[in-house]
């Protein structure tokens, strides 16, 4: 075990290394480049024993890892924003085929206007299609959870693909103190991947999801959604096996909970500023208010059974989103209120749309001023989220 | 912790799973498993062995591999699974494959 700054791209590709990946195939797109120069340098030094298969798109590169995966190899791929899109359909087929593909998807809004920093709605608009998606706090979870993916992905009640989700920038090209696990630790843990659940060879004869009755489509899905519910079991067991064997530091389980335990207003969020809020909470708990967090670790599978024990005695709860629904919510929020059965009043809260900046300060006001409007007994329109968007004021007043 | 789960019933029920997935999502190839498409033919190719020449063109062409043929012998055609298609009658080199309309 040794400590290192990394940023968080290295971190990935450290994680890539550890993992003895055998097929890489990526196209470059900023913030996601780092992540694959850095793969092209440790095969180029020999550090890591891998085919590189360089392609024209993202598409390719997807189609590529997912003929790979078929054919028994342990795969990686990464992407942002606009890659992300572009490998829409092979997502699908992916995850229908239930190959084990581990993609690391640096978030970075969608244009137009062209915009390179992070909110979540790029790989939110992958949700409904049967990959794992984590979302990490920090540098050192961004390690941890692509180790971990190859594990909970190559798990034989799971055998789904998995994206772990890091915010562009302020994880993808940030350097933190890392704790990096021994090789050969990792090797015992994670050993070569079986030929699950199927394998692509020569002299065997078979077609991958041909044409057949209407029935089969459906008991497929039915197959990949029961493996979802497994993988909540799994991704408990494999991360607490992981914290136990490398002690990093990053929390294990679907979700982290933090000061929630007599909390009676709950924020919840993803990524990387669920660490600006947690500063937030600090300043909350030392004016008196009764607050705490929520962070998903994974928004899918999502953490239902977790996150309702957790809120089961709150008051009211506020969800951050860096994502929206156009036409209805944040897409958090709308997960949160489906999870609470509308049991709790919930508050949401879009903020962070294309990289805007927001601060612990802006996070504490926000919670602050929920509170006292909820506690001072004013109707509250629960249904419709609040854009949070400061320079609208100032300028409004300035008119 | 998601505690609807015990870990024996979790494995069970992932390997019974992965079987009928499997199952499902693959296809291996197999003679008629799409039934008897020879009832779809409107046409049918019949060969005439005093102007055949043995080639296996026929053989070759035939998008349903439903012609037996091994070198220096006559091809036959496996009419539960033709459909009729004529390619066979149309590549044949010495216009030795009639199509005659089905039923007469």
């Amino acid at each position: 075990m040794i400590r290192k700054a990394l940023i968080g791209s290295h971190a990935i590709a450290m994680a890539v290394k550890l993992a003895n990946v055998e097929v890489i195939s990526a196209y470059p797109i900023t913030p996601q480049t780092i992540i694959v120069e850095k793969i092209a340098d440790m095969i180029e030094r020999g550090e890591l024993k891998a085919e590189y298969i360089r392609v024209e798109s993202e598409h390719s590169a997807l189609a590529v890892v997912y003929g790979a995966s078929a054919g028994g190899s342990r795969v990686f791929t990464a992407t942002s924003s606009h890659g992300l899109l572009y490998m829409y359909e092979m997502l699908w087929w992916v995850a229908n085929s239930r190959l084990p593909v581990v993609m690391a998807v640096v978030t970075r809004s969608i244009g137009p206007p062209w915009n390179i920093h992070t909110d979540h709605q790029d790989v939110l608009s992958v949700r409904d299609s049967g990959w794992i998606i984590g979302f990490a706090e920090n540098v050192q979870e961004v390690l941890d959870m692509t180790l971990q993916a190859y594990k909970i992905s190559e798990d034989r009640r799971v055998l789904l693909p998995s994206i772990i989700a890091l915010d562009g920038f302020i994880l993808s090209h940030t350097s933190e103190p890392v704790v990096i696990p021994e090789p050969s630790e990792v090797n015992e843990w994670l050993p070569p991947r079986k030929p699950l659940p199927f394998k692509v060879e020569a002299g065997k004869f078979f077609a991958v999801g041909n044409l057949g009755p209407d029935d089969v489509t459906m008991e497929l899905r039915w197959y990949i959604w029961r493996a979802m519910e497994r993988a909540k079991y799994t991704i408990n067991e494999v991360s607490l096996d992981y914290a136990k064997r490398f002690n990093t530091g990053s929390p294990a389980g679907l979700l982290e909970t933090y000061r929630t335990t007599d909390a009676k207003y709950i924020a919840i969020s993803m990524g990387s500023w669920s660490g600006d809020i947690k500063e937030a909470i600090d300043i909350l708990r030392d004016e008196g208010y009764n607050v705490g967090l929520i962070r998903l670790r994974y928004i899918r599978p999502f953490p239902l059974e977790e996150l309702r024990d957790t809120v089961s005695s709150a008051k009211a709860l506020i969800v951050f989103d860096r994502a929206v629904s156009m036409g209805h919510q944040g897409i958090l929020g709308m997960e949160v209120v489906s999870a609470t059965n509308s049991k709790i009043p919930v508050k949401n809260i879009i903020a962070g749309l294309g990289g805007v900046d927001v601060s612990h300060h802006d996070f504490s006001n926000i919670i602050r001023g929920f509170i006292e409007e909820y506690e001072s007994g004013l109707s509250i329109e629960w249904s419709i989220p609040e854009w949070y968007m400061p320079w609208m004021i100032k300028e409004s007043e300035e008119r | 912790m998601s505690l609807k789960y015990k870990p024996i019933d979790l494995e069970k029920e992932a390997l019974e799973d992965l079987r009928g997935f499997i199952d499902k999502l693959l296809s291996r190839p197999s003679l008629g498993s799409s039934g008897l498409t020879g009832t779809w033919r409107l046409y049918k190719p019949s060969i005439k062995i005093d102007k055949c020449i043995k080639c296996g063109i026929c053989w070759l062409y035939c998008p349903d591999d439903v012609i037996r043929w091994v070198p220096k012998e006559y091809p036959s055609i496996d009419y539960n699974y033709c459909k009729g298609c004529g390619i066979c009658s149309n590549v044949c080199p010495v216009k030795a494959i009639d199509l005659i309309i089905e039923g007469e």
